[in-house]
């Protein structure tokens, strides 16, 4: 049916879109309700005058009823029908369809529209992954390294009598190869990175913070005195003119961390921590003891300490009663995953779980070294409990490196997706690793 | 049936480690590390087994691949294709090219040692039915000949 013919069905379908009856439009342009039925129906032409009147009461331009939808919008149906693998759209009536239901035909056209544009984005997307050069060159490398690493590994481990020249010349090449896999990786990480432009790294305020921090070593000489308003605009200072800050949000979190620092360091001074460190060591509780201040507190110290201070590196991980990471301080060996749920076997949640009662646990991260962890974890009500409202609790767990693992050591893991254990109760999703990988 | 393998892989270490591995097992392995003029290499070897890394310099592993197939000069030779892509179209336009076997990195010894001891056997089996298939055919001949 041609467009032109189709000019009833668009009075029609106009009519009953302002609510008006047929006797009343009938009315309106001085003819029968019968004719303007014929017409509707598409079985009287019209034009002049009458198309004119009609129109006018309508509230359309003649044009519309006469033409109907643009060319474009019929066109864009077209492809929307075509883009179907099977034909289910009648594609002779695409006119009657326009002209008869406009709203709903532009809402399908821009949906379509919709459709290439997304199309179009994987499309280029898929695009960039496959075809880049830089990209695919920097992951062929690293695979092959990979390769080269296990094949060899494998042969030192599983030869029983191996010659003495072979064995040197596999131990020089795995040497070579985990050289050249660090060099790959990070050479990957700066292409993926380069592509974050320092617009699109605003809006994530948790990864400026962890700059801010990373920066610093993690530790504020300026704020290392027992005076809190000098801290207070020591600390304001140190915000202002941090680099890595941009964020409002990123400087909000900043402070409040930097608060707790503050607090942290008037109830443990560097100096007198430092002499009891000398004296007791690393543990927690002797030190708590020693200075009348709460377990939280000296954890939270211990970990923000410099390696010189504390005598070894430490790592330190704050969570909310969600459980969601808040902070985090990274310590070579034990992954802590920047997106995502982390383990929950790790001590940090296991003292959650138990609020107030301090948690020392051995641990070695599956799928990594045979390097081990002692992890003391506790948790505290942020917000007390009352009559009329619950205790939130947070809680804080100080990770300390140990040469290695001991056989009481607890497995666990950094998060489901890069982990190992195929067989572990906490598992929450398939690992992208295979166990013994 | 010999054990002659020509191994086409650029990255050495992971040439060291197939050689050892394969020589333990028996093979005569010849290695090439360019993809150049891989192909006049695997012509002029005739081995029984090819190890083909795809990405290499100067000519990849599929379009050696191509070569070798085109030309019918070494029908029935088995081809390992190694390669760090392993999505199913890289997997798909590979065996449409000829690859018999295809092996994502990162392998593992195991894994290389039973595929290559595989295809050598099937190559065996296809060259014994080949071979029974043309006796029967030159007996008939030879039959109808006689008739």
């Amino acid at each position: 049916m041609g467009r032109d013919t189709l000019t009833g069905s668009r009075i029609r379908e106009r009519r009953l879109m302002l609510g008006l009856r047929q006797a009343e439009l009938a009315r309106q342009v001085d003819i029968s309700a019968s004719y303007l039925n014929l017409i509707e129906h598409n079985r009287r032409r019209i034009g002049g005058k009458l198309l004119v009147d009609l129109a006018r009461v309508l509230a359309v331009e003649p044009s519309m009823l006469t033409e109907g939808a643009e060319v474009a919008l019929l066109s864009t149906l077209r492809e929307a029908a075509a883009a179907l693998s099977r034909p289910v759209a009648e594609l002779d009536r695409v006119d009657e369809f326009a002209g008869r239901f406009p709203g709903w035909a532009e809402v399908l056209a821009h949906a379509q529209k919709r459709i290439s544009s997304l199309e179009q984005t994987v499309q280029t997307l898929s695009d960039r992954l496959t075809h880049d050069p830089h990209l695919a060159a920097s992951l062929h490398e690293v695979l092959s390294t990979a390769a080269a690493i296990r094949s060899t590994a494998s042969i030192l481990a599983e030869t029983g009598e191996l010659e003495a020249e072979w064995r040197d010349r596999f131990h020089k090449n795995l040497n070579e190869d985990s050289q050249r896999l660090a060099e790959s990786s990070r050479a990957l990480v700066n292409f993926l990175d380069e592509g974050n432009t320092s617009a699109d790294r605003r809006g994530v305020p948790q990864e400026e913070v962890e700059r801010f921090f990373l920066e610093a070593g993690h530790h504020f000489a300026e704020l290392e005195t027992p005076d809190a308003a000098a801290q207070e605009v020591a600390l304001q200072t140190l915000i202002e003119e941090s680099g890595a800050l941009v964020a409002d949000a990123a400087r909000t979190i900043a402070r409040e961390a930097l608060r707790q620092y503050c607090a942290d360091a008037r109830a443990l001074p560097l100096a007198a921590l430092s002499d009891v460190l000398s004296e007791h060591g690393s543990d927690p509780s002797a030190i708590a003891r020693a200075f009348g201040v709460d377990l939280p507190t000296v954890l939270r110290r211990l970990g923000a300490l410099p390696p010189e201070v504390l005598g070894q590196e430490a790592g330190l991980v704050v969570c909310d009663g969600s459980g969601s990471i808040l902070f985090h301080k990274p310590v070579a060996g034990f992954a802590l995953p920047r997106f995502g749920a982390s383990c929950p076997l790790w001590p940090l949640y296991t003292a959650l779980s138990r609020p107030q009662q301090p948690i020392h646990r051995e641990v070695v991260q599956q799928g990594r070294s045979s390097v081990g962890f002692d992890c003391y974890a506790v948790s505290w009500p942020r917000l007390s409990a009352d009559f009329d409202r619950d205790p939130l609790y947070h809680a804080v767990m100080l990770i300390l490196p140990k040469r290695e693992a001991s056989d009481v050591a607890q497995s666990v893991g950094a998060s489901c997706r890069i982990c190992p254990m195929a067989a572990c109760a906490a598992r929450r999703e398939p690992s992208l690793l295979k166990e013994g990988f | 049936m010999g054990r002659h393998v020509v191994l086409v892989e650029d990255e050495p270490n992971i040439t060291e480690a197939i050689r050892f591995l394969l020589t333990r097992d028996g093979w005569k392995v010849d290695s090439h590390a360019d993809g150049t003029d891989a192909v006049d290499v695997i012509r002029a070897a005739k081995p029984d087994l090819v190890i083909l890394d795809l990405m290499l310099p100067g000519k990849s592993g599929l379009e050696i691949i191509k070569e070798l197939r085109d030309s019918d000069e070494l029908p029935g030779l088995p081809v390992l294709m190694l390669t760090a892509r392993g999505q199913l179209k890289d997997r798909e336009m590979a065996e449409r090219a000829g690859v018999t076997r295809f092996m994502t990195k990162p392998f593992s010894n195991t894994e290389v040692l039973t595929a290559v001891r595989d295809l050598h056997a099937q190559a065996g089996l296809n060259r014994a039915a080949a071979g029974g298939r043309e006796g029967e055919r030159t007996d008939l001949a030879e039959r109808a000949g006689q008739g």
